[in-house]
C-alpha cells in the first residue's frame, strides 16, 4: 500500500532524519543530509559494533539499540525468506507446458490467465484512467480554493482507498453482474476494478499537477492560451511522469487483485470471446490452484510470474516518479 | 471564437462530472450493500444476526458473532504482531540506518508491499502452516494468520511511521541532544512521541487492511465458523465467510452473507472515520 495514497508521506520533507550526531556542536546550515556528515574526519568511523561497545555503560541506549537493530534484521529476514522461497521453489517448477496456449487439467497453463490479465489491465485503466485524471484536473486546475465539492471529493476518495477489495467484488457483483445483468464477465471485473483503482489514479494525478508549478500556466495564458488549452497542452504533459507512476501503481494493484475479481470476472480459464466472456486473470488462476491443493507445484510457479511481475511494474513506476522530481531539480 | 467558449465550457462540465465520480462510486456501494444487505439482516433479527453464535445456513441459522470475533482476533493478532516490528523497523530507517542499508532495507519494504495476497497466502499455506504445526500443534489457526497478516501489514506501518518520524522537527533532537541524552533516548523519547499521532495513523491503516484482508487470510486461519477457544484454533473471518459461501448462496443465505459483508463495511467505515480523525489533528 502506498502511503502517498493517504497523504502522510510529507512531500517537501526530504531525507533529513535524526541519523546519529557524534559533535551536535558541529552541525552546519550547509549540510542537508543530516547530522551524521558532521562527524570531524580524525574519529574513526565506528561499525555497528564499536557503537555496541561504546554504549555499554548505557544498558538502556544499549538495550534500544539492540531492539531497532533486531527488528530491522528480522524484517529484512522475512522479506529475503519469504521472496527467496517463492522464486527458489517456483523456478524450479516452471516448465514449458505451464505456457501451453490453452489450458487443460494436465498442464494448467497460466498463459491464458497471462493473457487475461492483460485484457482486464487494459479494460479498467481505459475507464480508471481518464475519469481519475480528469477528476484531477477539476480539483487542481477548476476548483475554488477551499470549496465543499473538492472536500468531499477528497472525503469520497479516502474512504474508496480504505474499502477492501472483497467489498468490492461483491459490490460489483450486486451493480454489474445482478443488476447490469451482465454476468461473470470481462466487462463487470474491469469496472469493478476501474471503481477500485479510481482513488490511487485520481491522487498520484493530483500530486503531480499540484507539483506543476504555476508559472507555467501563466505563461500559458500570457501567451494567450485558454484555460482548456493550457491544461491540454502545457500542465498535463509536464505532469505525465507523476501520472504514469500513479497509473501503473493502480497496475501493479490489478495484476494483484483475486477477491474483487472471483464474483465479478468469474474463474473460467480460457481466451475471452468478448467483453461479456468471464475471464480468469493470473492472481484467480493462481488461487484456484493453491485452493485444489493438487497442483501445489504449479502455483509455486505461477506465484514466482506474478511476483515477478508485480515487482517489475513496482519498480517501474517508482522510476517514473523518480523522472518526475529529477526533472524538476534539473 | 464563439466555439472554443463552448468547448471550454463543456469541457469543464466534463471535469466536473469526473471528479464527481468518485462521489458517486461511494454512493452506489452504499446504496448496493445496504439494499441488498439491510433487508436479510431485518428478516434474520438485527439482534440474533449479530449476536448469535451458530452459522448453520443449511438449518436456517445465521448466526456472525463467530465471524466478527474471528475476524477481532485475527486483526488483534496482526496488530500485536505488525505493529512493533514495523515501528521499530521504522525508528531504525529513520534514524539509525546506515545509508548503504537504506538503499536495500527502502526497496525491500517497498517489495514487500507490492507482493498480491494470494501469494502471501501461499506462502502461509506452504511455509508457515506446516511450521507452526510442527511447532505449536496449530497449523491453520489464529497464530498463523495473525503472524501471516502481521507481516503483510509491516510496509503500510514502516513507510507511514517512517513518514512521521521523518517529519519531526530537527530540533526537537537536537534539543534532547542538548541535555545530555544519548542519541537512542532523544530518539526514543522526544522524536518518537513527536510522531505519535502519525503512528497512529499508520496503525488504523494497518487495523483497515487486515481487518478486509481476505485471500491470504482464507488459506491459513482454517475458516471453521465457531467461537474460537484459543489461539491455536481455527477461525473464520467475515471475509473468508463471504468468499466461501458466495459462490453457491442462495435466498436468505446470500442476503446474510452480504449482510456479513455490511458488517464489514461498517467497520471499515468506523477505521477510516477515525483515521480522517486522527489525520485532522495531525494538521492541526
Amino acid at each position: 500500500m502506498n502511503p502517498n495514497e493517504f497523504g502522510l508521506a510529507e512531500s517537501g520533507l526530504k531525507k533529513s532524519g535524526f541519523q546519529r550526531a557524534r559533535g551536535p556542536l558541529a552541525e552546519s546550515e550547509a549540510e542537508p543530509q543530516g547530522i551524521k556528515k558532521a562527524e570531524p574526519r580524525s574519529i574513526k568511523k565506528e561499525s555497528e559494533l564499536g557503537k555496541l561497545w561504546g554504549l555499554r555503560k548505557r544498558p538502556q541506549a544499549l538495550a534500544l539499540r539492540i531492539l531497532v537493530t533486531l527488528s530491522a534484521g528480522v524484517t529484512i529476514g522475512i522479506v529475503l525468506f519469504l521472496v527467496g522461497y517463492i522464486l527458489v521453489k517456483g523456478v524450479l517448477h516452471l516448465s514449458p507446458d505451464l505456457f501451453a496456449w490453452t489450458y487443460t487439467s494436465v498442464n494448467v497453463s497460466l498463459l491464458p490467465a497471462l493473457i487475461n490479465t492483460v485484457l482486464m489491465t487494459l479494460l479498467s485503466l481505459v475507464f480508471s484512467v481518464p475519469l481519475g485524471v480528469f477528476a484531477a484536473v477539476y480539483l487542481v486546475e477548476y476548483a475554488r480554493r477551499g470549496s465543499r465539492l473538492v472536500a468531499a471529493v477528497r472525503l469520497a476518495a479516502e474512504t474508496l482507498a480504505g474499502i477492501p477489495s472483497i467489498v468490492y467484488g461483491l459490490f460489483g457483483m450486486l451493480l454489474f453482474v445482478v443488476h447490469l445483468k451482465w454476468g461473470y464477465s470481462l466487462l463487470a471485473g474491469a469496472c469493478t476494478l476501474a471503481v477500485m483503482v479510481l482513488p490511487l489514479v485520481m491522487r498520484t494525478a493530483e500530486e503531480s499537477l499540484l507539483a506543476i508549478p504555476d508559472s507555467y500556466r501563466e505563461g500559458s495564458f500570457a501567451l494567450g492560451a485558454g484555460r482548456l488549452r493550457t491544461v491540454f497542452a502545457v500542465v498535463l504533459p509536464s505532469a505525465v511522469p507523476g501520472i504514469l507512476a500513479g497509473v501503473i501503481l493502480a497496475v501493479g494493484r490489478i495484476v494483484g487483485e483475486t477477491a474483487a475479481l472471483i464474483f465479478t470476472a468469474g474463474t473460467v480459464a480460457r481466451l475471452p470471446e468478448s467483453v461479456c466472456s468471464s475471464t480468469r486473470t493470473l492472481a484467480v488462476h493462481m488461487y484456484s490452484l493453491a485452493s485444489e491443493a493438487l497442483y501445489l507445484n504449479q502455483s509455486c510457479a505461477t506465484a514466482v510470474v506474478l511476483l515477478v511481475l508485480v515487482s517489475c511494474i513496482n519498480t517501474l513506476s517508482i522510476r517514473a516518479a523518480r523522472k518526475l522530481t529529477g526533472d524538476r531539480d534539473g | 471564437m464563439k466555439t472554443g467558449i463552448t468547448t471550454e465550457k463543456i469541457m469543464q462540465a466534463v471535469f466536473l462530472l469526473a471528479a464527481c465520480a468518485s462521489i458517486l462510486c461511494v454512493a452506489l456501494i452504499c446504496l448496493f450493500l445496504f439494499a441488498n444487505g439491510l433487508p436479510p439482516i431485518g428478516e434474520i433479527g438485527p439482534l440474533r444476526f449479530l449476536t448469535g453464535t451458530r452459522w448453520r445456513p443449511g438449518s436456517g441459522l445465521y448466526g456472525i458473532a463467530p465471524m466478527i470475533l474471528g475476524s477481532l482476533y485475527v486483526t488483534a493478532g496482526a496488530v500485536a504482531v505488525g505493529v512493533p516490528l514495523g515501528v521499530l523497523t521504522a525508528v531504525y530507517m529513520a534514524a539509525f540506518c546506515p545509508k548503504g542499508l537504506y538503499k536495500i532495507l527502502n526497496p525491500a519494504v517497498f517489495l514487500l508491499a507490492g507482493i498480491p495476497s494470494i501469494v502471501y497466502g501461499f506462502f502461509g499455506l506452504v511455509v508457515l502452516v506446516p511450521a507452526f504445526r510442527a511447532l505449536f500443534g496449530g497449523g491453520k489457526s489464529i497464530l498463523t494468520a495473525s503472524v501471516l497478516l502481521g507481516i503483510m501489514i509491516l510496509p503500510t506501518i514502516i513507510s507511514v511511521s517512517e513518514a512521521a518520524l521523518r517529519a519531526v522537527p530537527k530540533n526537537y533532537y537536537e534539543g534532547a541532544l542538548a541535555l545530555g541524552a544519548t542519541h537512542e533516548r532523544a530518539v526514543f523519547f522526544t522524536v518518537l512521541p513527536a510522531a505519535r499521532s502519525g503512528v497512529t495513523a499508520a496503525v488504523i491503516l494497518g487495523v483497515g487492511r487486515s481487518i478486509g484482508e481476505t485471500m491470504a487470510v482464507i488459506m491459513v486461519a482454517g475458516n471453521q465458523a465457531v467461537i474460537p477457544r484459543s489461539l491455536l484454533q481455527g477461525a473464520r473471518t467475515m471475509t473468508a465467510n463471504v468468499v466461501l459461501e458466495m459462490g453457491y448462496a442462495a435466498d436468505l443465505h446470500r442476503g446474510a452473507l452480504i449482510g456479513t459483508a455490511v458488517v464489514l463495511f461498517v467497520f471499515i467505515l468506523l477505521i477510516n472515520l477515525l483515521f480522517s480523525m486522527v489525520k485532522a489533528r495531525r494538521i492541526q
